[in-house]
C-alpha cells in the first residue's frame, strides 16, 4: 500500500515539475522534490531504497566531481545524478523523481544537509572533498561542520573516500569512524590553510607543512593514502600510475578527478577506464567555458570563497591575460562579503583588472588597498568592451557567474 | 610627539582571522605608507611573546578553540602593560570578547577572559547575524559593518559603548543598542567587513592616536564611496 502511494505521490510530483518548465517557471528544477517532500516527507529515503548512491560533499568540488564520478561510472551502465547544482534535499529528491531504482545515482550535497542525506540515502560511498570557511553568515564556522560530520559518519555503515590532505576532513573520518575500515584515502592536496590553525584532533597549534601534515602535539599524521596525486599523475600505493590529461584545466580540477577515480575504482571501474571518461568532460555548469564574444575570448571561472580564489589565482597567475571580476553578495553567495580580504588579490598586480556585480564597490576597496588598479562597470559586457581585445579570463563568485553564463549565453559582443 | 616609525601589532591572526578582520591591519598599513609615514607591522604568531612596545595593536574575530588558545597565549603577556601606556587597541569579534572578564566557549565552558575590559559575555540562543549602521562617540561618521556573532556581551559601568546601534544587532542581540566598547584606549567592536575598510575615518582615528599627532587627508576614493554605499541601504 505504501508503494502505491509513493507511486501516485511521486508520479504527481514529476507532473507538477514538468508543467512548471513548459510555464517557464524557474524553479522547475527542484519543484517536484519539493512537493514529494511535501507529501512525503521521508521521500529521500524511500527512493534511495534498494539504489546504488554515492553522495559528494565538501565545501568546494562539489559539482565537478559529481559531474566527473557520474561520466566514470557510465562505464557500468547508465547513471543518474543532480548535475545542476541543486544539493539541497529537494534537489537530491528531483534528480532521482522518475528514474528506474536499478540505476545508479550520484549525488552532489551540500555540506549541512550531507548528514541527513547520509541517514537517507545510505549510500554505498560518500567522497569528502574539503572543508573551509564559505557562507560563514549562513552555515557556520568551520568546526561546527567537522563535528556534525563526525557525528553523521559514526552512525553510517558504507565506504568513505575522503582527501587525506585536508586535516579536518581526517578529523570528521577519524572522530566517526575510528577503524578506519573501508575507508580509501586519496591525497588530493590542499592549498587553504586559513581554517587549520590547530591540529582538529588534539587543539595543538602547528604550522602549514610543506608536505604531509602531522601534528607534534597528539602524533596524529595524514593517513597513508591508497591514491596520491602528484602533478598530473595519479599514483596507487601498489605503484601503478595513471595520467590524468582532463580537458577541465587546473590543479582543483585534478584533485576532483583524482577523488572520482578513487571513487569509481570502489564500484569496480578500473582507473584507465574511468579516467578516459572524465577527459570527455568539458564543461561543468560553465565551469572554465570558454566563450567567444566578438573581438573577446572570454574564459568563465567559479571562484566564491577564499579556497576556490586561491586555486583560480593560482591559475591566473601563470598568464598575463585582462581579468574581470563579478561580485554578488546575495543569500546564495554569503551576504557578508569580509572574505575577500582573506584572498591575496595582491597577485594580480600588473594585470588589466576590471569589476563589475552588485557588490563590486567592496571589491573595488579591496583591490584598493591591495593596489590593483581597476575600473568599475555596470555589468560584464561594459567590462569586456573596455578591454584590449583577446582572451580574458572573468572570476566570479556563485549568482553572478550563473550571471555571468547567461549573458555570454545570450550574447555581451 | 609624534613616532617616527610606526608598529602595528597584528595580534595572532592565525587564530584571530576568520572573518576576514586581517584586512583591519592592511588598512591601517597603507593608510599610513600613503602618507609618507614609516609604518612596520608586526605580526605574532603561537611561537612569539607579544611585543609590548608597539603603536597600535589589533585582535580580530576567530572560533572558539582558536579564541582559547589565544587567551592561553595572551594571559599575562604584556596586554595590561600596552593599556597602562595608553596604546591604541582595536579588538574585534572575539578579540573584543577575550579581553573582558568572562566568556562562554564551546559546549557552554565558562572562561575567564584576560579582565582588562569591564565587560562579560553570555552566549545568545540565536547568533547575531547581519548588516550594521551605527552612530558612534569620538566624533566620527556614521558606522557600517557586519555582525556575526553567538556571544551577548554586557557592558560594566567602567565601560562605554563604542556606537548606539540604528540597524541591525548589538553587543547582545538584536534587542541590544550598544555596539562595541570604548574603555581607555581600546576600541572595541563585533563590526566585521572588516570594519576599518568600511569605515576609513576610523581607521584614521586609530592612526592619528598611534602616530600622537594629526595626519594629512588621504584624496577621497572608494573606501569612501562603500561607506556611502552601505549607509545608503538602509
Amino acid at each position: 500500500m505504501e508503494q502505491v502511494l509513493d507511486h501516485v505521490v511521486f508520479a504527481f510530483a514529476r507532473l507538477v515539475g514538468s508543467a512548471s518548465r513548459l510555464a517557464r517557471r524557474g524553479a522547475g528544477l527542484t519543484l517536484p522534490g519539493r512537493i514529494a517532500l511535501l507529501l512525503s516527507p521521508s521521500a529521500l529515503r524511500r527512493l534511495s531504497r534498494s539504489r546504488r548512491v554515492i553522495l559528494v560533499s565538501g565545501t568546494n568540488g562539489k559539482t565537478t566531481t559529481t559531474r566527473l564520478l557520474t561520466a566514470a561510472l557510465g562505464f557500468l551502465g547508465p547513471v543518474v545524478s543532480n548535475g545542476s547544482g541543486s544539493n539541497l534535499e529537494a534537489g537530491l529528491v528531483s534528480a532521482l523523481l522518475g528514474t528506474p531504482a536499478s540505476r545508479a545515482a550520484v549525488l552532489e550535497v551540500d555540506e549541512v544537509v550531507l548528514p541527513r542525506a547520509l541517514a537517507s540515502c545510505r549510500p554505498v560511498a560518500v567522497v569528502l572533498l574539503n572543508l573551509s570557511r564559505d557562507q560563514l553568515d549562513r552555515t557556520s564556522e568551520v568546526s561546527f561542520h567537522v563535528a556534525r560530520w563526525q557525528a553523521a559518519l559514526g552512525i553510517y555503515d558504507g565506504s568513505v573516500v575522503a582527501n587525506a590532505d585536508d586535516p579536518l576532513v581526517v578529523a570528521a573520518v577519524r572522530g566517526g569512524r575510528p577503524t578506519e575500515r573501508d575507508v580509501v584515502w586519496v591525497a588530493a592536496g590542499q592549498t587553504w590553510w586559513g581554517d587549520v590553525p590547530l591540529c582538529p584532533a588534539c587543539g595543538a597549534s602547528w604550522s602549514v607543512p610543506d608536505g604531509p601534515w602531522s601534528c607534534t602535539g597528539c602524533g596524529s599524521q595524514r593517513p597513508e593514502p591508497a591514491w596520491s596525486l602528484v602533478g598530473d599523475t595519479l599514483l596507487s600505493r601498489s605503484g601503478e600510475s595513471a595520467k590524468l590529461a582532463l580537458a577541465l584545466p587546473g590543479r582543483a580540477s585534478a584533485a576532483n578527478a583524482a577523488m572520482a577515480a578513487a571513487a569509481a575504482h570502489l564500484q569496480g571501474v578500473p582507473v584507465e577506464a574511468a579516467l578516459e571518461r572524465m577527459r570527455s568532460v568539458t564543461d561543468v555548469e560553465g565551469r572554465y567555458l570558454s566563450s567567444r564574444q566578438g573581438e573577446h575570448d572570454l574564459r568563465l571561472v567559479l571562484a566564491k570563497n577564499p579556497a576556490g580564489w586561491l586555486e583560480a589565482l593560482t591559475e591566473l597567475v601563470r598568464g598575463e591575460d585582462p581579468v574581470v571580476i563579478a561580485l554578488n553578495a546575495r543569500s546564495a553567495d554569503g551576504i557578508d562579503p569580509s572574505w575577500l580580504w582573506d584572498v591575496p588579490f595582491e597577485r594580480l598586480r600588473g594585470r588589466p583588472v576590471v569589476v563589475t556585480g552588485e557588490r563590486a564597490v567592496d571589491l573595488s576597496v579591496r583591490l584598493f588597498y591591495a593596489e590593483v588598479p581597476h575600473t568599475v562597470h555596470p555589468d560584464l559586457a561594459t567590462c569586456v568592451a573596455a578591454l584590449p581585445p583577446g582572451a580574458c579570463s572573468v572570476v566570479a563568485n556563485y549568482t553572478a557567474f550563473v550571471q555571468a553564463r547567461e549573458s555570454l549565453a545570450r550574447g555581451i559582443a | 610627539m609624534t613616532a617616527s616609525r610606526i608598529r602595528i601589532v597584528s595580534v595572532l591572526p592565525g587564530l584571530l582571522g576568520t572573518y576576514g578582520d586581517g584586512g583591519n591591519v592592511l588598512v591601517l598599513e597603507r593608510r599610513l605608507a600613503w602618507r609618507g609615514v614609516d609604518v612596520e607591522v608586526v605580526t605574532t604568531t603561537v611561537d612569539d611573546p607579544l611585543p609590548v612596545g608597539g603603536d597600535l595593536y589589533v585582535l580580530g574575530g576567530g572560533e572558539d578553540e582558536a579564541q582559547v588558545l589565544a587567551l592561553k597565549l595572551l594571559r599575562g603577556a604584556g596586554l595590561a602593560t600596552v593599556l597602562e601606556r595608553g596604546t591604541p587597541v582595536l579588538a574585534v569579534c572575539a578579540g573584543l570578547q577575550l579581553l573582558g572578564s568572562t566568556l562562554v566557549v564551546g559546549d557552554g565552558t565558562v572562561v575567564p577572559g584576560l579582565d582588562v575590559l569591564d565587560l562579560s559575555t553570555g552566549r545568545l540562543e540565536r547568533r547575531a547575524v547581519g548588516e550594521v549602521i551605527a552612530r558612534p562617540g569620538l566624533g566620527l561618521p556614521q558606522l557600517t559593518g557586519f555582525a556575526n556573532h553567538g556571544g551577548a556581551t554586557v557592558l560594566g559601568p567602567a565601560a562605554q559603548p563604542f556606537a548606539r546601534v540604528l540597524s541591525g544587532p548589538g553587543n547582545a542581540g538584536h534587542a541590544d543598542p550598544d555596539e562595541g566598547v570604548l574603555q581607555g584606549s581600546v576600541v572595541g567592536t563585533y563590526l566585521h567587513g572588516p570594519v576599518l575598510a568600511r569605515n576609513p575615518a576610523l581607521a584614521d582615528l586609530l592612526l592619528t592616536r598611534a602616530h600622537g599627532g594629526p595626519l594629512p587627508d588621504l584624496p577621497v576614493g572608494p573606501p569612501e564611496a562603500l561607506h556611502a554605499a552601505r549607509l545608503a541601504d538602509r
